[in-house]
């Protein structure tokens, strides 16, 4: 098996068949897994927040849920995969701080989630397992011979989803 | 001109944030001293602008257990300071403090919270008090709040809550000594650009 590929914040990265993924210690942001199950290339991308700003059309695309996803699926695209066949993986997304005097805070975990949930469903990518939300951080692995995603943490030890 | 980015910041820039963090540090280890009731002497703090991922690795890589402590700021200006904390320093504070042998920084009792998050409070208000007193903007923080998880999904918080446009963040670097050992400890400030010019501003210097 080749090395592991990291993922590091905003950022993306799509690979052949046998590829393992990694990106570590997703807080607030989230890790999505892209899978193509007959040509079996995967990719993992790493956002940390939903949307583009209007107003700056050169910052990176890949920090953005909204930006990153369809530029991740013409990646894939490159390596043989139909975004028909796509399916998706999602990790992250944690409120990891309670501040006491301010209840909004923290909650761009949940946007996050919920931006890369909009993101999917407009470009008919099929959710099949996910593991977000509460207060803990993650790493997350993904396999693309099994299809695999495996999340890390403190908090819950080792999951496969 | 007003700055857009933390990129932008110049080496005078950087001087300021240096002795803000200097004068900030100094404040920080008299208020460490009293709460553990032991000498502390600090070594002149380092400031630098880092990449989240540089951070990281600063702080031994991003699956590194590490406490935070975060606060807002709010006032004249708006932003978020947080100070990490290594499983080592956790220990010793929580020796000093609560006079309790601490083997496990993954579950923290919420005794043993309330008096990380004192400390925070008073590192933080440290620097806080510092900005405020050169600058003499009005600068207010919230009370913290505390986790102890993977640094890396702590350090991107502050960046992700204040919708920042770059991945940079205001990294200072203390090392305290106390008791014959040198403990790490750093402070993140992440302010939010229009306040980094309100400071900038309030200090005289020309962006």
């Amino acid at each position: 098996m080749s090395e592991l590929i990291v993922v590091n914040i905003s950022d993306v990265k799509v690979a052949p068949n046998p590829s393992i993924f990694v990106t570590y210690a997703l807080g607030s942001c989230v890790g999505i897994c892209l899978y193509d199950p007959i040509v079996k290339s995967a990719g993992l991308a790493h956002i940390m927040l939903p949307s583009h700003p209007d107003e700056k059309p050169s910052s990176q695309i890949f920090r953005y849920a909204d930006t990153c996803l369809p530029e991740s699926v013409k990646l894939m695209e490159k390596f043989g995969c139909m975004r028909s066949r796509m399916t998706a993986k999602i990790a992250g997304g944690a409120k990891m701080f309670k501040v006491a005097s301010d209840s909004a805070f923290g909650n761009i975990g949940q946007r996050n989630i919920e931006a890369v949930k909009k993101t999917l469903a407009s470009l008919h990518i099929k959710i099949l397992a996910e593991d977000t939300g509460a207060d803990y951080g993650r790493t997350v692995y993904f396999n693309s011979q099994t299809g695999k995603m495996t999340v890390k943490s403190f908090a819950k030890g080792i999951k496969v989803f | 001109m007003p700055i857009s980015n933390l990129e932008q910041l110049n080496a005078m820039h950087i001087d300021v944030l240096k002795e803000i963090g200097n004068i900030g540090a100094g404040n920080a280890a008299t208020s460490l001293a009293q709460m553990m009731n032991s000498k502390v002497d600090m070594v002149t703090p380092v400031v630098r602008i880092l990449d989240i991922s540089e951070a990281d690795n600063a702080l031994g890589g991003p699956e590194t257990l590490a406490v935070a402590i975060l606060a807002e700021l709010y006032g004249d200006i708006h932003g978020i300071m947080m100070f990490v904390i290594s499983q080592g320093f956790t220990k010793a504070l929580l020796k000093s403090l609560l006079n309790e042998e601490h083997s496990d920084c993954r579950r923290l009792s919420d005794m043993e919270k309330s008096a990380l998050s004192e400390i925070g409070n008073i590192m933080i208000s440290s620097y806080a008090n510092s900005i405020a007193t050169l600058s003499k903007l009005n600068i207010q923080i919230s009370v913290p709040a505390v986790t102890s998880d993977m640094v890396g999904a702590l350090l991107t918080v502050p960046a992700a809550e204040m919708g920042s446009v770059s991945d940079k963040i205001i990294f200072i670097q203390d090392d305290f000594i106390t008791l014959n050992k040198t403990i790490s400890a750093d402070m993140l400030l992440i302010p939010d650009i229009d306040s980094l010019n309100t400071l900038m501003g309030s200090l005289g210097i020309e962006l």
